[in-house]
């Protein structure tokens, strides 16, 4: 990419519902030539704009092998995410990037893996699950622990099902609160940790959600004498480049779209869950 | 260093020196006095400068004096420093149209022009380059910036007086200039040394009538800006100053700066090296164009840390503890260098006269008690 302020136009060709207020859109860039360039790595984000309203930065969700459709799981939470989410097939948004670094989906392979996630969406880990399951064969036992606020706050509910019948799976999930057709576990989600058996040798564990879940969560691991390298965690902060130059994202001496958003635990622990940071 | 690499000539003659860029089609621009302030803009002629003016800075105090003499280069620097040349403070990046079923994008570029800065101060010029560094030489050269500073044609000016605010020294970045520079001049009394520090300097130097330097100027020249770095306060050990910050997070003193801080952002807009910026969309009111511009932004604003529906440094304290340390820590680590030039600027600048070099001394300071504010202890 020569410019990185340069937007690609792209048309979304479909909308699917995910909640009342998430919605994941597949589009396809509209130029043929900056179509075919266009390739990215499992985890990356690109900055998301709508016309006269403002950018934000979605990471994509579907597989990067299939880099003509590009999906972004979005929730409507703030002015431009309010916006886009009053868009349909067939509207245009603008798109710049692929930024930062994903997941370690190639380091990862033969491993087990291990993914945390915690709170609403996790949109992020999404793609990286979606990604291995499609790759079954080339990796080892998947165990996926969810935890939740309340009942209510359980997002990709069907996911979750899909994913509980692949083979050599587990998909653990936990709320926070009780509720009446709740039938999983209820506490924090490093509870479930305890409920998990794996080889800290062979494992890869990739966690997104809350930093304190992160904070407190990642040393009960290595206590179970997982090395830090094997952990990735993957951050947010406000991003308004992608390119560590606007200077939003810092936390501590890296720039969060540039150095992560995913990162390795033992490089980002000192600073993990840190008010102010 | 040999006396042919110099000249000298009489500051009587400078007009020569801006008549001749002016005939290689650079604009001149240097410091020029508008109400009562110094403020960088366009010299046609020598009775442009402020001749026979200085300036005194302190925390939070900003004076200029009349001295009466002919003295050119008696004001040490203004509020601006040469970031707004390169990095322009709103920078159009694109226009983008609405079309057909689709939008039409255009990236936007600066009109390229030969601006020749006189009168750049060696902490400036070494900001320069901490900017060029961040702008041209990272993963994306910033082509906005690199169409900006293509044009730049610097002539520093080695500095004999030293602020109270100044610290240059310690950063290593003064008081004589290093490198970056195109032409360097030293000003004794009505002798102005020339120095050539590129090519094009060169070609600018070979042409202008200038007699050698004598090993005596020069050896007035190093002895001067030798007492200017002299007179400057220190600041503490440069090498252990990362870690030291880093480990200095849970300090009481950042407690004590943010109830005097507040965060007005002013130490970001006048330091030579912030990078931080914000990108708008601003949409004409036909809805059928927009124009992204990119704009200086500041670390001190609530806005900076906004995700969605939370602030990662609401307080103060986060915000400041964020500036500082990356100044003095992060900065290492993302760039290879220091961010901060001892310009002092942040210093004069503070409405409330917050000294960096007094909050580092405080921090650095190993217990709680003994990082109390120094003007609490006379």
């Amino acid at each position: 990419m020569i410019n990185p302020h340069l937007i690609h136009a792209a048309t979304i060709v479909e909308k699917m519902r995910e909640t009342a207020d998430i919605h994941t859109y597949r589009i396809r860039i509209n130029d043929e030539a900056e179509r075919r360039q266009y390739r990215f790595a499992a985890g990356q984000f690109n900055m998301v704009s709508l016309f006269g309203v403002g950018e934000v930065a979605i990471s994509i969700v579907s597989d990067p092998d299939e880099p003509e459709y590009l999906d972004h799981t979005i929730r409507a939470v703030g002015r431009v995410t309010n916006a886009v989410a009053r868009l349909q097939a067939g509207d245009v948004l603008g798109i710049r990037g692929p930024f930062g670094r994903g997941w370690p989906l190639d380091e990862a392979r033969g491993h087990d893996l291990v993914i945390v996630t915690g709170g609403l969406g996790c949109a992020p880990v999404v793609g990286a699950i979606e990604y291995i399951f499609r790759r079954r064969n080339q990796y080892g036992a998947v165990k996926i622990l969810h935890g939740v606020k309340t009942p209510e706050d359980l997002v990709f509910h069907e996911r979750f099902e899909r994913w509980e019948r692949q083979p050599d799976t587990e998909v653990l999930l936990t709320s926070d609160r009780p509720g009446k057709l709740w039938r999983y576990h209820v506490g924090v989600v490093t509870e479930l940790f305890e409920m998990v058996s794996f080889d800290p040798v062979q494992t890869v564990v990739l966690m997104c959600g809350p930093e304190i879940m992160m904070r407190v969560g990642v040393p009960i691991l290595l206590r179970r004498g997982l090395p830090a390298t094997s952990v990735y965690v993957s951050l947010e902060r406000h991003m308004e480049c992608g390119i560590g130059l606007c200077g939003h994202c810092q936390m501590g001496p890296y720039f969060v779209c540039k150095d992560g958003p995913v990162m390795r635990y033992d490089r980002i622990e000192s600073w993990l869950g840190r008010p102010g940071v | 260093m040999s006396s042919s690499d110099h000249g000298a000539f009489p500051s009587a003659d400078l007009q020569r020196l801006l008549d001749l860029l002016g005939a290689k089609g650079h604009r001149v621009v240097g410091p020029t006095l508008r109400d009562g302030a110094v403020v960088w803009d366009t010299i046609a002629r020598v009775s442009d400068l402020p001749i026979g003016w200085r300036d005194h800075q302190a925390p939070a105090r900003y004076r200029l004096e009349q001295t009466g003499t002919g003295e050119v280069f008696g004001i040490v620097h203004g509020p601006q420093s040469l970031k707004p040349f390169a990095f322009a403070p709103r920078e159009p990046l694109l226009q983008i149209e609405r079309t057909n079923g689709g939008l039409s994008i255009y990236p936007r570029l600066p009109k390229p022009e030969k601006i020749a800065l006189l009168g750049a101060r060696p902490c400036d010029v070494a900001g320069l380059a901490i900017q060029d560094q961040i702008f041209l030489r990272g993963p994306y050269r910033d082509s906005p910036y690199a169409s900006r500073r293509e044009g730049l044609f610097v002539i520093a000016v080695n500095c004999t007086r030293a602020l109270p605010t100044c610290f240059c020294s310690s950063m290593k970045t003064g008081p004589r200039a290093q490198s970056g520079f195109d032409l360097a001049l030293t000003e004794l009394d009505d002798v102005l040394l020339i120095e050539a520090g590129s090519e094009a300097g060169k070609a600018v130097l070979t042409e202008l009538p200038v007699s050698p330097a004598s090993e005596t100027l020069l050896a007035e020249a190093s002895k001067r800006i030798g007492a200017c770095a002299e007179s400057q306060g220190r600041l503490q050990e440069q090498a252990a100053l990362p870690q030291a910050l880093y480990d200095a997070y849970d300090h009481p003193r950042w407690d004590d700066v943010a109830a005097r801080c507040l965060a007005c952002t002013n130490c970001t807009m006048v330091c030579p090296t912030c990078f931080c910026h914000t990108i708008e969309d601003a949409p004409t009111l036909d809805g059928q164009h927009t124009e992204r511009t990119r704009l200086w932004d500041s670390c001190f604003t609530h806005e900076h840390g906004y995700i969605h529906g939370k602030n990662i440094r609401p307080m103060i304290k986060d915000r400041y503890r964020m500036w500082l340390t990356h100044k003095f820590a992060a900065w290492h680590d993302q760039f290879g260098m220091s961010g901060c030039v001892g310009c002092g600027r942040c210093i004069t600048w503070c409405p409330v006269g917050i000294d960096v070099r007094e909050e580092l001394s405080a921090l650095l300071a190993s217990d709680g008690r003994s990082a109390a504010r120094r003007s609490d202890n006379p």
